[in-house]
């Protein structure tokens, strides 16, 4: 069996050279952004999905676990920093670490359950495990069933910055997803992401060398549903709302795609996946449910003929890794 | 009691469905190693190929049950050909991100023409009706699909632990070269048990029809609730499949009539505790 992610290239001082590079290019073009006239809400959106898409990453592509459910992330860090920041008027920092805990908290439930099964297995628990949510969060009282939370305030940020301008208000999003984004990257060129990649390639070879592997999966599983919950509570004020539909399957579906189309595995994948798939959806919204057909065509045609998806072609034929 | 008698009805229903989808489910993952995220898609467009049979052909519910299969079988074989075989070797987890956009093509596609709601398909003639059992009142229909699912189930199992053509499959599943090397054509044997596994989905699904009416989402909750029983059960033994099926089916009947507000949820919640004491599924062996 040839494994899920093609990471052949060794980590070099090069290579790291060259995703810090790449890193350095991209924090620039994010900065300038609201001086272009491009539509900030839109930018905003993808930054949210592209470190959803990062978190479901480092789980996929450096841990070999495909989740099915990180929906399941999204939406209950949606549902907790709304229900505090409308109903407890908490102030933004509150809200965010309130629904980032609450996710953490998650992982920890969901993640000593799902790791008990490999491969094909946890994908299928991790989607059982979201539908399971999605029919709690349908029957619980404070997420208000089909109407969600509405409304949500977005207040100021440490009692300073207004986070209703949208100008500030994508400069803190941004800067929550520059530090997710390095805490993932600082992750996976750790010793512990060494370990994660071993685990991947070879898990018995890596339980005969002394590792526990089932602690190394948690510790993964839990730190991409926290960071996957992280982009969740940013997602509320720049959505100000918390609805059911972050927390269907569909939604764990989008960002499988984002990351497929990206490059599982790779860096930066995730961030162009997530930026291509949202601009997708905003375009073709008129097409009504011809956008699910042509999400799909794009599933078979990645699987199919994309493997390593966009960046991840692009490394390929540059030698580098990106 | 006859509330009772008719949600523990209702779950064998549901719980035939379960056994008909996670046998087929079973059936294919021990071939082509994949699980078959498409399957409650290829359920719903069993329904519909019943549904069009009638109103375009004229063709009704009794014919119905032996083309729908067939016909959405061979559909599933042009599957197979055309994108699932080009996976062998490469991670199983390819195979279920295939298999899902499928699904999502298949489903969009049907909801752009019929959109959400249900189309109704009446119950054949000779099946309308009931019978008063003393303790409750059973519709005809309904106790027709429980027997005739568990008739299935049972000839499935038949054809794959019993025959010639099982043994094969069963070789094939266990080291395909060795088998390959006696003589026998593993990859036509690969698509036939593929139609085989989705000829059994299309089947529940024209069982469901009249039932449930046919809708373009129709398989898309009952996907998931299968895959939790798959878990629960184990892919290991085609005989623990059908038992877990019809026995998750009963225990959300019962919980309909209990405590409503958990049916829903109880096979997640059943599969959660399954995890915990035996991770390796009730029928399983170590993965």
């Amino acid at each position: 069996m040839t494994a899920l992610t093609d990471d052949t290239i060794p980590v070099t001082p090069r290579t790291l050279r060259d995703e810090m590079i790449a890193l350095g290019i991209m924090a620039a073009l994010l900065a300038i952004v609201p001086w272009t006239g491009i539509y900030v809400f839109f930018v905003m959106q993808a930054l949210c999905f592209a470190l959803l898409a990062c978190a479901f990453n480092l789980l996929i592509g450096y841990g070999g676990l495909l989740s099915f459910g990180h929906a399941m992330f999204l939406g209950t860090a949606g549902y907790v920093s709304g229900h505090a920041l409308k109903v407890w008027g908490v102030p933004p920092e509150l809200g965010i670490l309130a629904g980032t805990a609450a996710a953490a908290g998650l992982g920890v439930i969901t993640g000593v359950v799902a790791i008990r099964r490999q491969g094909i297995y946890f994908a299928m628990i991790t989607l059982a495990l979201s539908q399971l949510l999605y029919f709690i969060y349908l029957q619980v009282p404070f997420t208000h069933g089909e109407d969600g939370i509405q409304g949500i305030p977005q207040g100021y940020l440490f009692g300073i910055f207004n986070l209703a301008n949208p100008t500030i208000l994508y400069y803190v999003v941004l800067a929550g997803f520059l530090f997710g984004f390095l805490l993932i990257f600082r992750t996976i060129n750790s010793p512990f992401g060494e370990v994660l990649k071993a685990i991947r390639e070879n898990e018995p070879r890596a339980v005969s060398l002394g590792y526990k592997t089932d602690q190394y999966k948690l510790l993964a599983y839990i730190l991409s549903g926290t960071l996957a919950g992280f982009a969740g509570s940013l997602k509320v004020f720049v959505a100000q709302n918390a609805s059911l539909s972050d927390v269907e399957n569909s939604m764990s579906g989008l960002i499988v795609l984002m990351t497929l189309v990206g490059g599982l595995g790779t860096v930066f994948g995730p961030v162009v996946g997530a930026f291509i798939i949202v601009a997708t959806q905003q375009y073709l919204a008129g097409f009504g449910q011809w956008v699910t057909v042509i999400q799909g065509v794009i599933f078979v045609a990645c699987v199919l003929t994309f493997r390593r998806g966009i960046i991840g072609e692009i490394a390929h034929h540059l030698k580098r890794s990106l | 009691m006859q509330a009772l008698y008719a949600q523990l009805l209702v779950g064998l229903i549901n719980g035939s469905f379960y056994a008909l989808l996670s046998l087929g489910l079973a059936v294919i993952f021990g071939m082509l190693n994949i699980i078959n995220f498409a399957h409650g898609a290829l359920y719903m467009m069993g329904a519909f190929c019943a549904y069009f049979l009638l109103n375009l052909t004229g063709l009704g519910y009794w014919p119905a049950l032996i083309l729908a299969p067939i016909v959405v079988g061979i559909f599933g074989m042009i599957l197979e050909r055309t994108m699932l075989q080009w996976l062998a070797g490469l991670d199983h987890l390819y195979g279920l991100l295939l298999t899902f956009g499928l699904a999502l093509i298949i489903q969009g596609v049907f909801q752009n023409y019929f959109g959400s709601s249900g189309l109704p398909y009446s119950i054949p003639d000779e099946l309308k009706g009931g019978m008063n059992l003393g303790f409750m009142y059973l519709p005809i229909y309904r106790g027709w699909v429980v027997i005739f699912s568990l008739i299935v189930c049972l000839g499935t199992w038949y054809l794959i632990e019993r025959t010639r053509l099982g043994a094969y499959l069963r070789a094939a599943t266990e080291n395909p070269t060795l088998v390959r090397a006696f003589g026998i054509n593993v990859p036509r044997m690969i698509t036939l048990t593929y139609g085989l596994g989705v000829g059994l989905a299309a089947l529940a699904g024209v069982l469901s029809a009249p039932i449930n009416q046919v809708r373009p989402l129709m398989g898309e909750n009952i996907i998931i609730v299968v895959f939790a029983v798959v878990v629960i059960g184990g892919m290991g033994s085609i005989m623990g499949s059908i038992i877990t099926g019809f026995a998750l089916g009963v225990i959300e009947g019962l919980t309909k009539y209990f405590y409503p507000e958990a049916s829903n949820t109880v096979v997640f919640v059943l599969m959660v505790l399954v995890l915990l004491v035996k991770p390796t599924g009730l029928t399983g062996r170590a993965a």
